[in-house]
């Protein structure tokens, strides 16, 4: 593998920095370079989140290029469109079929995009685009905050890391608890994203 | 051992495995992390400070005694602790002392941008500037070894992307060195700063720095790497790893040490490259520098003073002077202007929620700051803000909040404007750390002064913006011991106000009637609003919900900015996972209709 630039995305409390932590550590037990850089801003909660992940034998930026995304995972839609333009000619979309709206939307002071405006504003850089219905799924599999590593497991189809790597790290890193459940959920992801055939 | 850590995390490790034993620190993003991580380690001791001078001068006393100490502070906060700190520089040292401070170039989460690399040179001080988290780690050392062997305290410069990012480290240590034995040598020449010592130690600091700029050539962290000669690249810090992307093939001259400058280190460099680059963030601190050894060095004319810089910025750059060639254009658009935008928001349940409905309900307030410019409709309000959660009480849809400058300022502000005699009355409006950590001389101030402002404590029991951090307030330390809580309502009292009113911050009547009460009086007013912060609850109560043949969509529950309230279509609906429920009801206490009950209560009069 040359590099991987990853970017995760999403809404405050949606886990995106515990799946980014994830997917470094895995890269790290796989003997690769990574630099992990996170931009939170003020946002606690209800915030967009961004973290970029490079992957790769020497990462000097903590930060991804624009337009250099290989694989671009969203835990929501608008943010999928709104980092879109990160993406590579014909990187790899992965977007949580679900929609937060913000609250200039509630207010009526702006409209959220439709699908097929959001479909559009990422076809301008790729055509691998897979939606799935992460939140669904997450909610069938009994906890609705397993959808983060959904979103590993089919994001991580893209990524040359093994699949006992990724579970050993999720072991690692999560409650015991909770640890069965979120493996499901991994597994579940893979699952969901093979059969989407993205290419 | 190998691990991904944040540059804070390593500076942590750094310092731990240095032998720091006294740390402490007032939390600041992006510094928050590092006495946090320390604070873990049971074998030494660590503080959240009143504030950060304080913190300094904590740190100064355990090396005044012989104990390596360890500050660290965001770069407003290294204002707030200059004095000390330029003390500390001309003082004697008696074990090493390290502030780390971090930075905010982008001002992701500061009121302002300032390059604090200047006060290396305001102070006379070494600053060491790590470039990744392996350096975080392995600076530390260095910066303690320098701090005891010239006499002076060392400046540990990150920035929020280095304190931020995580990348791989190899600790050298497993364990930390054992613990010295304090001891304090008495000498007044040293550490008394009377005029006469003062004037002494001045000459000494001037002698240590020339010896700092020797010692500064053959430092290994300044670091020369040849590649083609016909670019060279002075640089430092998160700035060194964009600039190794956009010119791989350049030869660098890495600079750990900024300060002093290694002068003849760079000039040798510059005579064997045909160009001199200086890639920096904000200002020209190291370009200023250099060009005033005769070096011709270029940087800030073409690569921008202000913000975060990353490797799109330094090739656009570059490609504007020809030091890269054009590309044929790619059109990379950036986010689609139609896209509604994300801001931070006060979260569901949050206490700040109902003081800010009720303050922009008072005094024609509703409208928004811009909108309130251009209308004659004056409100007979001043608002007056300070730093933490509370400040996005200024957005829509509360507009309430109409200052907010630096920590505590609010107070100041508030009593400035009441003496010129403006017809207005002011309210000021401050979190409970903050008003800890510099509110309390400005309330001195204005209870001296025989101010008539109304002073608002939003007293969450936390500092919650940087993640929870405790203060003297609410009785527990760093390290998570119970100590001695300072109580706010005493203390207010204690210094002369005699009008306090402590209230429920989720009783709207309450928080009306205390907030009109407290405006109408002719003497100086506390009002401590009392709720702590949802995220601390441990468990959530029962959501609320709305029952939709009640609701007429009068829209005034979406005035509170709750994100738990949404609209679709034509309903407005109370999203059950976000609710706090049963311990917030603002919701609930505003609704005209009383259409807001618990979800259970609104479904069984459904089934009715």
């Amino acid at each position: 593998m040359k590099k991987s630039d990853i970017l995760v995305v999403g809404v405050g409390g949606q886990g995106v920095i515990l799946a980014s932590n994830i997917i470094s550590e895995t890269a790290l037990s796989a003997q690769y370079d990574v630099k992990k850089a996170d931009t939170l801003g003020m946002a606690q909660r209800g915030g967009s989140v961004i973290s970029h992940v490079r992957i790769g034998h020497q990462i000097h930026s903590p930060l991804i290029k624009k337009g250099e995304v290989d694989i671009l995972i969203s835990f929501e839609k608008l943010e999928a469109a709104r980092w879109g333009y990160y993406l590579q000619p014909g990187g790899v979309t992965i977007v949580n079929n679900h929609a937060i709206p913000p609250s200039s939307v509630n207010t009526g002071n702006e409209q959220y995009p439709n699908d097929q405006e959001i479909t559009s504003i990422l076809k301008q850089r790729t055509d691998r685009i897979g939606f799935i219905n992460g939140t669904r799924h997450a909610r069938e599999l009994g906890n609705i905050r397993t959808l983060n590593i959904f979103m590993l497991g089919s994001a991580s189809i893209f990524m040359p890391l093994e699949t006992q790597a990724w579970e050993d790290t999720i072991s690692q890193h999560l409650s015991p608890n909770i640890r069965q459940i979120n493996i499901a959920a991994f597994r579940k992801g893979r699952e969901e994203m093979r059969n989407a055939h993205l290419g | 051992m190998t691990k991904l850590l944040s540059g804070n995390e390593a500076l942590a490790l750094g310092a731990y495995h240095a032998g720091v034993k006294v740390a402490t620190a007032y939390p600041g993003t992006p510094s928050t992390e590092i006495l946090e991580s320390l604070a873990r380690h049971d074998d030494i001791y660590a503080e959240w400070s009143t504030n950060e001078k304080v913190a300094m001068e904590v740190a100064m006393g355990a090396a005044c005694a012989g104990i390596r100490s360890l500050v660290s502070l965001k770069q407003v906060g290294l204002n707030v602790a200059s004095d000390p700190f330029m003390a500390a520089s001309t003082m004697a040292v008696n074990a090493g002392i390290v502030i780390a401070c971090a930075d905010d170039p982008g001002i992701h989460s500061s009121q302002n941008e300032q390059d604090n690399r200047h006060y290396a040179k305001l102070a006379k001080v070494p600053m060491l500037e790590p470039s990744d988290s392996q350096e975080a780690y392995e600076f530390m050392s260095y910066a303690f070894d320098i701090s005891e062997k010239f006499g002076t305290p060392t400046l540990m410069l990150t920035t929020t992307r280095i304190s931020h990012s995580k990348s791989v480290v190899k600790a050298y240590r497993k364990q930390a060195p054992p613990a010295r034995q304090a001891n304090f040598h008495y000498d007044i020449e040293k550490y008394v700063m009377l005029p006469i010592y003062a004037r002494l130690r001045h000459s000494l600091v001037e002698e240590r720095l020339t010896k700092l700029a020797t010692y500064a050539e053959t430092f290994p962290l300044n670091q020369v790497s040849w590649g083609e000669r016909h670019l060279g690249i002075i640089t430092s810090g998160v700035a060194y790893q964009y600039a190794r992307e956009v010119f791989p093939q350049a030869s660098f001259l890495k600079l750990g040490m900024t300060y002093p400058l290694p002068q003849n280190l760079l000039l040798n460099f510059a005579a064997q490259v045909d160009r001199i680059l200086i890639i920096e963030e904000l200002d020209p601190f190291l370009q200023e520098n250099i060009r005033a050894m005769g070096i011709k060095a270029v940087g800030k004319e073409f690569i921008p003073r202000t913000g975060e810089l990353n490797v799109d910025i330094i090739e656009k750059a570059s490609r504007s002077i020809g030091l890269l060639p054009e590309i044929s254009p790619q059109p990379l658009k950036g986010i689609p202007a139609k896209l509604p935008k994300r801001p931070p928001l006060l979260c569901p349940g949050c206490p700040h929620t109902g003081i800010f409905f009720t303050l922009s309900t008072l005094g024609k307030r509703s409208i928004s700051a811009k909108s309130r410019a251009k209308t004659t409709k004056e409100s007979p309000l001043v608002i007056t803000g300070d730093i933490g959660c509370y400040t996005l009480g200024a957005y829509p849809p509360h507009n309430a909040m109409d200052t907010c400058a630096c920590m505590g300022a609010s107070i100041g502000n508030a009593l400035g404007m009441e003496k010129t005699g403006i017809a207005k009355k002011l309210i000021a409006v401050i979190g409970d750390s903050t008003f800890m950590h510099s509110g309390i001389t400005g309330l001195v101030n204005a209870v001296y002064s025989e101010g008539q402002i109304t002073i608002v404590i939003l007293d969450n029991r936390t500092t919650a913006m940087t993640g929870h951090q405790d203060h003297p307030g609410t009785g527990i330390s760093a390290q998570g011991k119970k100590t001695r809580a300072i109580d706010l309502e005493q203390l207010v009292r204690g210094i002369g106000v005699s009008n306090v009113r402590v209230v429920d911050a989720f009783d709207m009547k309450q928080l009306r009637d205390a907030v009109r009460n407290a405006v109408d009086s002719t003497e100086l007013s506390v009002v401590i609003v009392r709720g702590a912060c949802v995220v601390l609850m441990p468990k959530r109560s029962e959501p609320m919900a709305i029952d939709v043949e009640k609701c007429n969509l009068c829209g005034i529950c979406l005035q509170l900015g709750c994100p738990a309230i949404q609209k679709e279509k034509k309903q407005v609906y109370i999203d059950s996972a976000l609710c706090a429920g049963a311990t917030c009801t603002i919701c609930q206490q505003i609704c005209p209709r009383q259409a807001i009950d618990l979800k259970s209560r609104v479904e069984s009069m459904k089934s009715l």
